[in-house]
């Protein structure tokens, strides 16, 4: 593995998780459930790569394959040159303090007997980043300030703030440990827009300010079309398309992608536009259909897509979907 | 005379810290056909709206202090459980946001639509289970003969939406009120249940009250919006002239807010976020319960509450802003 400087800071390869599916007395294995099924992607210092895609395409256990809270079956996570998936419990925790992940719900994900500045201290503590108490109280104070709340509420309990206020918590307690890359796991969308709005212009600051690089899930594609440079979408465990974020809105190749997107309602009465409605629901990740996972729902599907799985494939520069009829 | 008129309604939540003011002098008017979307953040008081005009507020502690509830004229309000029992679901009916939490577990989904009908149109069993299977047809649920036989955790998401749409739609009702139908749906499960509903609304010609915090979703279905925020409306007007002309800078704040994706990938611009949160609403004081937040605030947002006045034909707001009409 070479460390020029086009490395990028994080590549997933061939990234495979496999859930079983126990019954019976003996609990044995009877099936599985293809979350993730074979993803692979670069993602570059400073920059934002938004996954999305609909409930169960298996973009949330991607993130957290990423950071191994989930074990992966199969594939590679490559971060600043270190293979992530083969490394020990010590390694790992030192890997882990340069990414950090914010998680979706802001009632959930913070815990209740813990004051705010214990929790945005914690990280501090357990990766030995403070001298002592003064110092990593000073350094909670700053964080609060970063994230546009009080220093005075760090001695307060999560109960006591809002939604909004709490995702500002949650991004504090990220940025504790001066991480590289942040996964953003369905970040703002618990909160209402004008909430959500305030919290996506302060991930951009944040971004510009700490050179951060986010991975960026969710499945509101207004939002991640807002907020990253480049796209990936995700059907049944597998990327179908990759492009720059204006490109994938304006030419996108992936049939998939064009329904979706057409699916998106518009906040605006006078725009009028072809809508493609799909058919039927999402099929079942336990067993999906065979060759390409769209197909059953396709109305471009041929013969050859019922077998043969489609790679992807670059169709324009930095655009790749997977297709054997895109457009 | 419209169908259903509210008018001045306040529910109040009694609650350890004092009376909660969750709707606080509301006024919407819905006329018999339309599509009238009612819009605004959590605990604007939308969904509080929306259950006391079915009387589905557990009182206590919730409260109706004061208003009318008007269907064809005539007051809710005071009506006794029986009677109200006669409205709902054949005169009225709701879908929530919620699907699996408001079907039954233990009932096939044959015999919750039946219940409606045999209860409200005094069918018999064998015809109530027809109609059950007519109406999954037309909720467009494929072998339906098969599938009333089924239980709800035996369908998707999307599937059991469609059931609760067939529910509602059972009794043939005027008004049907849909609080966050496709909120817990993904987009384009999303797109075909308001595809659906607007395909139903189109044969049968019921009015819909569509509580929804989706800009995108209003602008797709409603004809008249009304923006609530903390307890109150503060505008009311055609959809056409709500996003082409907003007067209050609440909508404003709430249009300019939201990501779009047809410009927003295009012109990268920075959101424009609304400051601050949404005020506490026990017991709250005198003045414009947005004038905290806005940018226009002057001292005499906060010395008295400003009433929702018609300031061109068919569009109201409540902002010193924009003087009623001479």
């Amino acid at each position: 593995m070479s460390t020029t400087a086009a490395t990028p800071l994080l590549q997933v390869k061939n990234l495979v998780k496999h859930f079983p599916i126990r019954s019976g007395l003996l609990q044995r294995v009877r099936d599985h459930v293809q979350a993730v099924d074979g993803v692979s992607f670069d993602l570059e210092a400073g920059e934002t790569l938004g996954v999305v895609g609909e409930s169960g395409c298996g973009k949330s256990t991607t993130g957290r394959c990423i950071l191994r809270l989930i074990e992966p079956s199969s594939g590679e996570v490559w971060f600043e040159g270190r293979n992530v998936t083969t490394l020990d419990k010590d390694s790992l925790r030192a890997v882990a303090r340069e990414m950090q992940i914010i998680f979706q719900d802001p009632y959930a994900s913070l815990n209740p007997r813990m004051t705010v500045g214990a929790i945005i201290g914690e990280g501090l503590v357990i990766h030995q980043m403070a001298a002592n108490a003064k110092e990593v109280e000073d350094r909670v104070a700053k964080l609060l300030q970063t994230v546009g709340l009080s220093p005075d509420y760090m001695r307060r309990y999560p109960h006591e703030f809002s939604g909004g206020q709490r995702q500002r918590i949650g991004i504090a307690r990220a940025l504790a440990v001066n991480p590289k890359l942040v996964i953003c796991d369905e970040a703002v969308s618990a909160l209402d827009v004008s909430i959500q709005a305030q919290v996506i212009n302060l991930l951009e600051d944040l971004q510009q300010e700490f050179n951060l690089t986010y991975l960026f899930i969710a499945h509101d594609l207004s939002v991640v079309e807002h907020i990253s440079r480049r796209v990936a979408v995700m059907y049944l465990g597998r990327i179908v398309e990759i492009a720059p974020s204006r490109e994938l809105y304006t030419t996108p190749k992936h049939p998939y992608t064009e329904a979706l997107l057409s699916a998106v309602p518009i906040p605006d009465p006078t725009v009028k536009r072809k809508r493609i409605v799909l058919q039927g629901d999402v099929p079942s990740p336990i067993h999906p259909p065979s060759g390409c996972h769209f197909h059953p729902r396709c109305a471009r599907a041929q013969a050859q897509c019922k077998t043969e799985a489609p790679a992807l494939r670059e169709l324009a520069p930095g655009h790749t979907a997977a297709c054997h009829f895109p457009n | 005379m419209p169908l259903l008129d509210i008018r001045g309604l306040k529910t109040h939540f009694k609650t350890d810290d004092g009376w909660l003011h969750a709707v606080d002098g509301v006024d919407i008017a819905i006329e018999a056909g339309q599509t009238v979307s009612v819009v605004g953040e959590s605990g604007c008081g939308k969904s509080v709206t929306a259950k006391t005009v079915m009387k589905l507020i557990d009182m206590p502690p919730g409260k109706i202090v004061a208003g009318q509830v008007l269907w064809q004229g005539r007051d809710l309000v005071p009506l006794g459980s029986e009677e109200m029992q006669k409205i709902r679901a054949k005169e009225i009916a709701i879908i929530f946001q919620e699907p699996m939490t408001s079907l039954n577990p233990v009932f096939t989904i044959g015999e919750q639509i039946a219940e409606s009908v045999r209860l409200h149109e005094g069918l018999s069993k064998r015809a109530a289970l027809d109609r059950a299977v007519e109406m999954l047809k037309l909720v467009n649920i494929p072998t339906p003969q098969r599938r009333i036989n089924d239980y709800p955790h035996q369908f998707s998401g999307g599937m059991r939406q469609r059931v609760m749409i067939a529910i509602a739609l059972a009794c043939n009702p005027k008004l049907v009120i849909a609080d966050e139908p496709t909120t817990a749906l993904d987009v384009t499960i999303q797109a075909q249940i308001l595809e659906l509903l607007q395909s139903l609304k189109d044969r049968f010609g019921m009015a819909v009250m569509l509580i929804t915090h989706a800009m995108g979703v209003v602008a797709e279905v409603a004809q008249r919006v009304v923006v609530m925020y903390a307890g109150k409306v503060v505008e009311e007007a055609s959809v056409g002239d709500l996003f082409a002309r907003p007067l209050h800078p609440y909508t404003q704040g709430l249009i300019r807010s939201i990501p779009r994706l047809d410009t927003a990938a295009i012109h990268k611009v920075r959101l424009e976020a609304i400051p601050g949160t949404v005020p506490k609403l026990i017991e709250p004081a005198e003045g414009c319960r947005f004038a905290g937040r806005c940018k226009y605030v002057t001292p005499s947002c906060h010395a008295a509450t400003p009433p929702l006045v018609e300031v061109r034909p068919g569009h109201k707001v409540a902002c010193i802003l924009h003087p009623a009409a001479p």
